[in-house]
Formats: structure tokens, C-alpha cells, sequence
């Protein structure tokens, strides 16, 4: 019932893809249109028939839709939201309604992982996000045409990171596969001695904050350093994965409050205040973010444990 | 100590800048092959490991809704609530801005973000708070509020979003661990997420009333009754 269901969820995803390809190649003012297309049409392929396809396939549609983004030919284009007046009148006609739909989404899929826990979490997700779209339908009386237009101006927006997690993931078995892992932990065992539980935490949360500053990226420290320490010298010592998963990842977040690296986070936003000293959102975030890790490493240990 | 190549290679590609999907992707194959992979097998492994883990994108069946809800003034509506609470001072803002970001992020809401908010809206309000109390604010506390303004989006972003079952990074922890033999289901990490949304929550409110009290210190209160002439 569960595989059935996520089943039909991947290809009404990959429909929102290729719907999002279709206007692409509809865009006349798009620079790039045919390429941007082919990227989701591929990504939205993969969703449908992937299953059905042998695996190399899929990861040479992969290789090519890295190819269209290393040329820098998966952009936006033109597609446009609604006038500044129009959506001000909107909001206000609608008032505080307008959060219904958007708070449908997340309450029933707790509703569905906590009540049909056989189901879980992705298909209540999905059912969410369904029950989101007939209830907004309703109230705004939009066509349903209207909701590919506005599916697919986002998933154009977000661009070619949307599919960075799944690729991280792949990039995760691979290192997994060529003994990634082993060649990092035989690193760290040198210095921590085996059984070292509380060494073991602080060398993965503090691990995982310095990579993320390095690369500027946590969900990409995710995997490696997973892989490399927190497989050994967590995990393997009897951790709670949910628990130590959680704040590993968010411990990896406190070095990304700490890096020019991330300059989405911290650079951009300076440059948009014009604050007079540019890293002047890092400054404010360190003595916080210091904390956060410390209580981090704690919470684990205690914790997970 | 050649398998680390694939590291290496993110991170001299991500800090030079270049195509974070095409970077991730390199160090893949360069990585498989010194592991002694063959080509074919490479390929395998990425595409068996990018078919597992599809749930990781489901997050796509929410865009049409979010789309039609933002053509329908969903940023405005939030935009106008934050508006209109009744906040005195620059942490009290900052802090109530951070309770509301964190609780969107939480339901997988975009409701908030530098350019959207804290440009136009959250550090026009915090700096006001603090020009309607105090005589004269410096060029120094004007540029600290900027900085904890934008610090309010990313805390509450990055530490609310995991809370929600279905979040990019929850479900990266889901497909890693799993890819490296460790089962565990979204809804255990997402609720394993819930301490830290909540203490971080608590640190910045705490770091805020702080902030107040750092700027009371230092600028003059337009209650004290001093004429602005003798601030300086």
C-alpha cells in the first residue's frame, strides 16, 4: 500500500517536472529554453520511468542534466507572479485564510505518520500537498492551469539545487563503494581511541561544523563526514541514528552561521543591508552559533546515548 | 589517501565557485574510479542511488499550491501580521520575528528570507524600535542591528526546518544513513529535530534581550528626560 502510494506521488512529481519543462520551452524571452527543458523533462523522466529503466541510464540522463548545468544553461527565464497591487488586494480579501492551505501541508502529514504510522511520513506528505491544492483550488477559485504556471515559475526559481540532496545521497554510496569512509576513520582513529564515546560525539558534531565552514555547505559535510567519522565512532558505538543524525546535521548549520562560505546566508544579506562592515551578520551570529555547537555536542551525548 | 580525491575536489569547487551539480558529480566519478570502480559500475550506483532516493523531491507536489498562495498574497498577508504586532524594542522584534520564521520553516512554509522580509520589513522595524526610544542611534548600533536582523532569518530558518517530516535535510539524513546500512524513518529525525529548534530559539531570545540592554547602556533613553543637546 505504502510503495503504491509513494509510486503515484513520484509520478505526479514528475508530471510538476515535465509540466515545468513544457512552459520552458513555451517561454519565448527565455535565453536558454530547449536545454532548461531537457534538464526537467530528464529530471521529471526519471521520476515516471526510472524505475523501469536500467540504473546506468539513469546515471548518464544524470550526467547530462550535470553537463546543461555546468554550462550554465538551466535558468530561469520569464514567467512572472502576480502584480505587487494585485497580491496586496488578495491578501487582504483573504485575510488570515490564506494560511489554511499552507498549514493543511504540514499538519495532515503529521496527522498521517503519527495516526497511519504503516503509511509514514513522505505519503502523508503527499497527501498534504494534495488536500493543499483542491483546498486552495476552492478558495481561489484559480484554474487548475493556473497551479502548473505557479508550480513550475517555482521549481524554475529553486533551478538545478533541487535536485543537489538526491545527488549528495548518490555521492554518498559512491564514497561508500570505493572505501571513502575507511580512509577518513583509520585517519581519526589514530587520534581517538575506540570506545571513546564523548571523543567520538565531539569529533563528529565539530566535524561536521568545520567541514560545513570549509565547503560552505552542510547537507555536502553531511555525507562525508557520515561516512567517515560518524559511522565508527557513533553509530557503530550503539547512537540513536534519528537523534545523532539530527544534531549532526544541525551541528554542520552552526559552522554554516561562522563561514563567508555560505555567502547566501551571511555575505548577500550584509551586501542588502549595506552594513558598513561586511561580515558583519557572521560577527553577530558567532558568539550564538559557538553555543548552539556546545550544546550540540551535550545534547548528543546524553541524548543519543 | 587517493580516495580522499572526491573531497578534495568539493571543496577546491565549491570554494572556487563552480557548478555545485556538476562539482558533486565529478567528484563522483573521479572518486569511483581511484576506488576501482569501473565506468559502468559508477554509473549504477548513482542512478540506483538517485531512484531510492526520489522521496528526497517530493517536496515538488507542494509547489503548485505555494505558487497560486503567493500569486494570492501569501508573503503580503504574513508580511502585514508581522506589521502590525506591537513590539517596543529592537529585541522584541528581532525575537518575535524569530518565533514566526521558526514555526513557518517548521510547516515547510517559505516565509521569510533577506530579500523578502528582514530587507524591507524586520530591520526597518528593529532599527525603528530603536530610534523611538532612544535620542540618537550610532552608526555602530545601526550596523549591529543589521547584523542580528539577518542573524533572526538564518537561526530560525536553519534550525526550524528539520522539524518538518518531509524537509530537504531531514530527508538527506534519511537517504545517507541509509545508503551507509543504518535504517531510520523521517518522522523519528524530524522529531529529533524538535530540542534544538526550540533551545535555539531560547539563546537567540536570550541573546536579543541582551542586545537591549546593551543598546539601553549605551543610548540615551528619551525617557531620562536629557535633551538630545547633552546626548553628545
Amino acid at each position: 500500500m505504502k510503495s503504491l502510494l509513494l509510486e503515484i506521488f513520484y509520478v505526479l512529481a514528475g508530471l510538476v517536472s515535465i509540466i515545468t519543462a513544457v512552459y520552458a520551452l513555451k517561454d519565448d524571452k527565455h535565453p536558454h529554453g530547449k536545454e532548461t527543458a531537457l534538464f526537467w523533462f530528464l529530471f521529471g523522466a526519471i521520476f515516471i520511468v526510472g524505475k523501469y529503466i536500467p540504473a546506468p541510464i539513469v546515471g548518464v540522463m544524470l550526467l547530462l542534466m550535470g553537463v546543461l548545468t555546468a554550462i550554465k544553461r538551466v535558468t530561469f527565464g520569464s514567467l512572472a507572479n502576480a502584480a505587487d497591487d494585485v497580491r496586496q488586494k488578495s491578501a487582504d480579501r483573504m485575510k488570515n485564510k490564506i494560511f489554511i492551505p499552507a498549514l493543511t501541508i504540514g499538519v495532515v502529514a503529521f496527522f498521517v505518520a503519527q495516526v497511519f504510522k504503516s503509511l509514514g511520513g513522505l505519503v502523508g506528505l503527499g497527501v498534504g500537498a494534495l488536500g493543499a491544492t483542491i483546498i486552495a483550488m476552492i478558495m481561489t477559485k484559480e484554474k487548475p492551469k493556473q497551479f502548473g504556471y505557479d508550480g513550475s515559475r517555482l521549481l524554475l526559481q529553486v533551478g538545478s539545487a533541487s535536485i543537489l540532496p538526491q545527488l549528495l545521497a548518490a555521492l554518498g554510496s559512491l564514497f561508500a563503494a570505493a572505501g571513502v569512509g575507511e580512509v577518513i576513520s583509520s585517519g581519526i582513529a589514530g587520534v581517538l581511541s575506540e570506545g571513546n564515546i564523548l571523543g567520538g560525539v565531539i569529533a563528529y558534531c565539530v566535524g561536521m561544523a568545520v567541514f560545513t565552514m570549509i565547503m560552505g555547505n552542510a547537507f555536502a559535510a553531511f555525507a562525508v563526514i557520515t561516512a567517515g567519522i560518524g559511522m565508527p565512532f557513533v553509530y557503530a558505538m550503539g547512537a540513536n541514528p534519528a537523534i545523532a543524525g539530527a544534531l549532526a546535521l544541525t551541528a554542520g548549520y552552526c559552522g554554516t552561521l561562522m563561514t563567508p562560505m555560505a555567502a547566501n546566508f551571511n555575505i548577500v544579506p550584509a551586501a542588502l543591508l549595506e552594513t558598513k562592515n561586511k561580515y558583519r551578520v557572521i560577527i553577530s551570529q558567532v558568539p550564538i552559533a559557538l553555543l548552539l555547537l556546545a550544546t550540540h555536542i551535550v545534547l548528543m551525548y546524553v541524548w543519543a546515548f | 589517501m587517493i580516495k580522499l580525491i572526491g573531497v578534495l575536489i568539493i571543496v577546491i569547487g565549491f570554494i572556487m565557485k563552480f557548478d555545485t551539480i556538476a562539482v558533486v558529480l565529478v567528484a563522483g566519478v573521479i572518486t569511483g574510479l581511484v576506488g576501482g570502480l569501473g565506468f559502468v559500475e559508477i554509473l549504477t550506483v548513482i542512478g540506483e542511488a538517485f531512484i531510492k532516493t526520489r522521496y528526497m523531491s517530493l517536496f515538488l507536489l507542494t509547489l503548485p499550491v505555494i505558487g497560486i498562495l503567493e500569486r494570492s498574497g501569501l508573503r503580503e498577508r504574513a508580511a502585514d501580521l508581522i506589521r502590525n504586532m506591537k513590539s517596543v524594542t529592537t529585541g522584541k522584534v528581532l525575537t518575535t520575528y524569530h518565533v514566526i520564521r521558526e514555526l513557518a520553516a517548521a510547516f515547510s512554509l517559505r516565509l521569510g528570507g533577506h530579500v523578502q522580509f528582514i530587507r524591507p520589513l524586520v530591520n526597518p522595524m528593529a532599527y525603528g524600535a530603536a530610534e523611538k526610544n532612544f535620542t540618537e542611534v550610532d552608526e555602530e548600533t545601526e550596523d549591529i542591528i543589521k547584523g542580528y536582523s539577518a542573524g533572526s532569518e538564518n537561526l530560525g530558518n536553519f534550525f526550524g526546518q528539520n522539524v518538518f517530516v518531509a524537509a530537504g535535510g531531514v530527508l538527506l539524513i534519511v537517504g545517507t544513513l541509509g545508503e551507509l546500512g543504518v535504517e531510520v524513518t523521517p518522522f523519528a529525525v524530524s522529531k529529533a529535530s524538535i530540542p534544538i529548534a526550540i533551545i535555539a530559539l531560547v539563546y537567540s531570545a536570550i541573546q536579543n534581550y541582551l542586545l537591549d540592554r546593551r543598546i539601553a547602556k549605551k543610548l540615551n533613553s528619551k525617557k531620562s528626560g536629557k535633551p538630545a543637546a547633552e546626548v553628545k
